[in-house]
């Protein structure tokens, strides 16, 4: 049988009379490829995730390593965590920094990429300080979080924000400069205010871009809170990671950290991927 | 004779080249007046700066010298009483086949909007496709949801600039048909440009033809023909050998002739 990529076997059925129309096929058949499409999508990355868990448990043993912990004793701490109410709490801890890092950031990257996307004089202004500035790593500016911002959760956010903000910026300025002339000018034809063209033709036509942009920014979030948390604060996942190491160096703890980022991550990335199949979007995917 | 609906006066129009200094002369004092109700077919060669013109009829560019006229006002830009219908397709893709067609409406009641929408999709005849989105339809489709959307804001004129050049001849023969069909109930003033000889004197009240680089109109052929029209009449072909001959070129070989 032929290996129908997935985006294409699921594409929702069109009511057009000239794209190319499923073969009618006989149930049999449609019903063994919707089982394939199964297995691919949902059996075997468990079964990539079953293996490697297997050769990290195998790795350990053979090694004969007493630090380093064996999958069976991460779960065992996360447990643990679970038991002792840290989990949820670390959790809850690092989610509220992301979240306003991130959230600031879009309220800042957004609008300030649109504008310079728009308005050639505002990219030249601002787009030599915007670039300097987004090649520093968060962590370069811990010292100045701490100097700014304290003890406080304002540090962490802070740095989540830098993080994330110019990863909008440039991909929303990138979005605005991408939109086909021919939508500016057909909305001009249509007598559109300046308001109303930014509003019903600017914004829907760098949506798909934008929300790209924020996936991919949102990722660094979650990368960035670990090193954010490092200072000063005393909880939140990445607090964990430090902590487990400084005291008593608890590596099941260590590695229970790192598994629970890269799950929340991992959920994240799903749960904005459903933004990119809105029907108002969906046109600037072209592969979907 | 009334005021023209269209009016060009002496247009020319000189872009800029790559190279500094360099300039590229793309027409040269075109002048045409266009009565209200005509359907009017420009056609010249590629680059001969056919669109250009339309361009700058429709106010989308600022001519060089000269100036153009519509309805007795000077163009300064473009103006939701003429709705211009793009060759690359400018229908938007985040909305709707019904949002689009009703995309000039917005400042109408509710209901007078859904007439108007429900009224002209069934004129471009894509009743039953009001839900669907641009990716879901065929080319041919998506240029009948434009010019749905250029009806329904009842312009006075309708600029077309190759409408139909991307489909496939099928496709576009069924267009033609439409499109005269369109325009004999609703009687806008249409201006169309393609470089399709055939499509021009298929359309077309009157056919003005343009040069090459720079463009110039070189002739003014009136085809005065009733519709639908018999492609094999002899005013039909005597037209088009007109307009090949006009434009330095043989019907029946296509290459160049002394004119």
């Amino acid at each position: 049988m032929s290996a129908t990529p997935v985006h294409e076997a699921v594409a929702h059925a069109a009511p057009d009379a000239a794209a190319p129309t499923a073969p009618a096929a006989p149930a049999r058949l449609a019903g063994e490829r919707r089982s394939q499409q199964f297995l691919s999508r949902y059996v075997l990355p468990v079964l990539v995730v079953v293996f490697a868990l297997a050769a990290w448990d195998a790795a350990v043993r053979l090694s004969g390593s007493t630090l380093f912990p064996r999958p069976i004793e991460v779960a065992a701490g996360i447990g643990e965590l679970a038991r002792q109410g840290l989990l949820l709490k670390y959790i809850a801890a690092s989610r509220f920094r992301v979240t306003w890092g991130f959230t600031l950031a879009v309220l800042v990257g957004v609008p300030l990429g649109l504008f310079m996307g728009w308005f050639s004089w505002a990219a030249n202004a601002l787009n030599p300080i915007v670039q300097a500035l987004r090649p520093i790593s968060p962590i370069a500016w811990i010292p100045i979080a701490i100097l700014w911002f304290g003890i406080s959760d304002a540090a962490p956010v802070f740095l989540i924000f830098l993080a994330s903000v110019f990863p909008i910026t440039v991909s929303s300025m990138a979005a605005v400069s991408n939109i086909q002339p021919v939508y500016v000018r057909a909305a001009r034809n249509f007598g559109l205010s300046r308001v109303q063209l930014f509003r019903r033709v600017i914004v829907p036509a760098t949506l798909p871009q934008i929300i790209t942009g924020l996936r991919i920014a949102l990722g660094i979030a979650w990368l960035v809170v670990v090193a954010a948390e490092m200072i000063a604060v005393n909880s939140g996942l990445g607090y964990l990671i430090i902590d487990a190491r400084n005291a008593g160096k608890r590596y099941d703890l260590v590695v229970a950290g790192m598994v629970m980022i890269g799950a929340i991550g991992l959920i994240l990335d799903i749960l904005v991927r459903r933004l990119e199949r809105f029907d108002a979007v969906r046109w600037g995917y072209s592969r979907r | 004779m009334n005021r023209p609906a269209v009016d060009i006066r002496g247009v020319s129009m000189v872009f800029a080249g790559k190279r500094r200094g360099e300039t590229i002369p793309t027409l040269d004092n075109v002048s045409a007046q266009v009565p209200e109700g005509q359907f009017v077919c420009i056609v010249g060669p590629s680059g001969c700066g056919k669109s250009t013109l339309l361009n700058i009829v429709a106010g989308f560019l600022a001519p060089s010298a000269g100036s153009v006229t519509v309805e007795g006002e000077r163009v300064t830009g473009p103006d939701p009483r003429r709705i211009f219908v793009f060759q690359e397709n400018g229908v938007f893709p985040w909305l709707t086949v019904r949002d689009n067609v009703g995309f000039g409406l917005l400042r109408r009641a509710a209901d007078e909007r859904a007439r108007a929408v429900a009224h002209y999709i069934e004129m471009v005849g894509l009743t039953g496709f009001e839900g669907a989105y641009p990716r879901e339809l065929s080319g041919g489709m998506r240029q009948r949801v434009e010019i749905a959307r250029a009806l329904a804001a009842s312009p006075d004129i309708i600029y077309m600039d190759e409408p139909f050049g991307a489909l496939d001849f099928i496709t576009r023969l069924k267009m033609r048909a439409d499109l005269t069909r369109i325009w004999q109930t609703e009687k806008k003033t249409i201006l169309f440009v393609t470089h399709d000889i055939e499509e021009a004197v298929q359309l077309g009240d009157r056919v003005l033809v343009m040069s090459k680089r720079p463009g110039r109109i070189v002739d003014d052929v009136t085809i005065d023909l009733p519709r639908p029209r018999d492609l094999d009449a002899p005013g039909y072909l005597r037209a088009r050998d007109r307009i090949f001959h006009a434009m330095g070129m043989s019907a029946h070989l296509g290459e160049t002739a002394p004119v």
